[in-house]
C-alpha cells in the first residue's frame, strides 16, 4: 500500500489489513519529501517504532541534486529507533536488492522468520550501522 | 578560518569582477615551481600550436597566433599557508589586421586557493596545492590548457558541480553580506523535475528583506550553522507557498542570485562584488577541497 502522507484516511480504516512495517521513503533531492515524512511521523503509533519503522533514502547515486543532509536523515533514524536505508531507484541492481532488503525485514515484522523478532531485528541492524 | 581580509591592491584582482566563470578542480601539482612560469608559457605555446596542427583546436575562422602567459598573483590567497593563485592568460593577434597590434585575450584560467589548509597541511613534498581552477573562454582552449597541466603536473582536473544543499549556504550567506550601495535583488531559480516540459521558477527577493531575514536567524555573527540555513531557506520556502501553493522544496534549487555573487549548479559563478572576492572563493575552495578528497 502506497501513501502520500499520514494520516490514512480514516474511511477505509475497516478494510485495511494489519501494517506490519512503515516505510518511510526520502528523496534526498527533496527537502519536501524530508518535511513531509516528519510531519507523517506525528500519526504513528508508538508501538510501531519497536522495529516495524525503517526509513528509506532515494537518489543516493546523484549527491550533486542533494539537498536533504545525510546526518539529518540519520539523526531521524536514532530518534526515532529505525534503521535507515539508502539506495538509487535509477539503478536496476540497487533497485532490486533494495526490494529483496525491505522483503526480508518485512517477513521478520509479519512474523514468518522463526526466532527472530522486528524488535530484535532492529537492535541488530543498529549495532552494525553504528560500526 | 578568520574572516576573510579584503584585497590589498584590487587592480590585481580585477579581472575577476563580473565574468562567468566554469570551475574545477584540480588535484595538486608535482613538480611545479613558481620561478618557472616563463619557461611553462613557452611550452604551454609551444604545445597549442602543435594541437593546431594536429586540428583538434576548432576555432573557425581566420588562423590565430596565441600568446600564452602565466603569472603569479601574490595577493590572491587566504593565509600564508595558500599558494599564490597562478594566472594563465591567452591572447590572440588576428594577422588579418595588421595595423592594429592589440591582443585580445581568448581564454583566462586561473587556479587559486583561499584557506585550503585542509588540503595543503596534509600534502607530500613536491606537490602544490591549488585545487581551484576557474576558466572563461572556450572550451577548447580549456581542454587543450588542461591536458598540458595534467601531463606536465600529473594532476587532474574535474568539473565542480555545486549540489542544491550547497547553493543555498551560498545564498543565505551572500544575502546577508553588509553592502554599501544599492543591492541588486536576492534570486534563486528553481528547476521542476519529472515534467513532460522543463519548467523554470524564478523566486526574486528584495536585498533588503533578504538581508532583514538573515539577520534575525544568524544568532552569532560571523558564524554560520546548517539550523540557521535551513530557517532562513524555510520561511522563503513558506512565503512562497502561502503566495502560490506551489513547495519549492521539492524542487530543484539550480541557480543563486546576490550583489555579492551568483552561483550555478553546473559549477558556473560570477563574482559581482570586489570586497567579497575571497569570501566566496573561500567557500568555492572548500568545495574543490571536499570533491578532491
Amino acid at each position: 500500500h502506497l501513501a502520500t502522507s499520514l494520516p490514512l484516511p480514516s474511511e477505509r480504516d475497516h478494510l485495511r489489513p494489519r501494517i506490519d512495517l512503515i516505510v518511510f521513503m526520502i528523496d534526498i533531492k527533496s527537502k519536501y519529501s524530508l518535511k513531509n515524512v516528519e510531519t507523517s511521523l506525528a500519526y504513528v503509533d508508538a508501538s510501531f517504532f519497536l522495529g516495524k519503522v525503517c526509513f528509506l533514502v532515494t537518489g543516493v547515486g546523484r549527491l550533486n541534486s542533494c539537498s536533504v543532509e545525510t546526518n539529518v536523515i540519520c539523526k531521524l533514524g536514532e530518534t526515532y529507533n529505525s534503521p535507515v536505508l539508502f539506495c538509487e531507484l535509477e539503478l536496476e541492481g540497487v533497485r532490486v536488492a533494495t526490494a529483496q532488503r525491505l522483503l526480508r525485514i518485512l517477513q521478520i515484522c509479519a512474523g514468518y522468520v522463526p526466532g527472530v523478532s522486528a524488535l530484535s531485528f532492529v537492535s541488530l541492524m543498529r549495532n552494525s550501522f553504528d560500526y | 578560518p578568520p574572516p576573510p581580509q579584503e584585497i590589498v591592491d584590487p587592480q590585481k584582482t580585477a579581472f575577476l569582477l563580473r565574468k562567468a566563470w566554469t570551475l574545477y578542480s584540480v588535484t595538486p601539482l608535482y613538480r611545479f615551481h613558481r620561478a618557472r612560469l616563463r619557461d611553462y608559457a613557452r611550452l604551454l605555446s609551444a604545445f597549442i600550436a602543435a594541437e593546431k596542427q594536429k586540428g583538434l583546436a576548432v576555432e573557425v575562422g581566420v588562423e590565430l597566433d596565441v600568446k600564452v602567459t602565466v603569472s603569479s598573483i601574490a595577493e590572491l590567497r587566504g593565509s600564508e599557508q595558500d599558494q599564490p593563485a597562478v594566472l594563465v592568460q591567452l591572447s590572440s593577434r588576428s594577422q588579418a589586421s595588421s595595423r592594429s597590434s592589440e591582443d585580445k585575450l581568448v581564454w583566462s584560467g586561473c587556479f587559486c586557493s583561499v584557506y585550503g589548509d585542509d588540503l595543503s597541511e596534509n600534502v607530500l613534498e613536491g606537490f602544490t596545492c591549488l585545487p581551484l581552477f576557474l576558466t572563461h573562454g572556450a572550451e577548447s582552449y580549456t581542454s587543450i590548457v588542461g591536458r598540458w597541466f595534467q601531463k606536465t603536473f600529473d594532476c587532474c582536473f574535474r568539473r565542480l558541480a555545486i549540489s542544491p544543499l550547497n547553493l543555498s549556504w551560498m545564498v543565505a550567506m551572500w544575502a546577508g553580506s553588509k553592502l554599501d550601495r544599492a543591492a541588486s535583488a536576492v534570486e534563486l531559480v528553481f528547476s521542476v523535475p519529472r515534467l513532460r516540459q522543463p519548467l523554470d521558477i524564478s523566486y526574486a527577493i528584495h536585498p533588503e528583506d533578504a538581508k532583514e531575514l538573515w539577520d534575525t536567524v544568524q544568532k552569532t555573527p560571523g558564524e554560520i550553522t546548517q539550523e540557521e540555513v535551513d530557517v532562513f531557506m524555510d520561511c522563503l520556502y513558506s512565503h512562497f507557498h502561502r503566495h502560490f501553493k506551489i513547495h519549492l522544496s521539492a524542487a530543484k534549487l539550480v541557480k543563486v542570485s546576490t550583489a555579492v555573487a551568483s552561483a550555478h549548479c553546473d559549477g558556473i559563478v560570477k563574482l559581482l562584488h570586489s570586497q567579497y572576492f575571497l569570501g566566496v572563493l573561500m567557500i568555492l575552495t572548500e568545495l574543490a577541497i571536499s570533491q578532491i578528497q
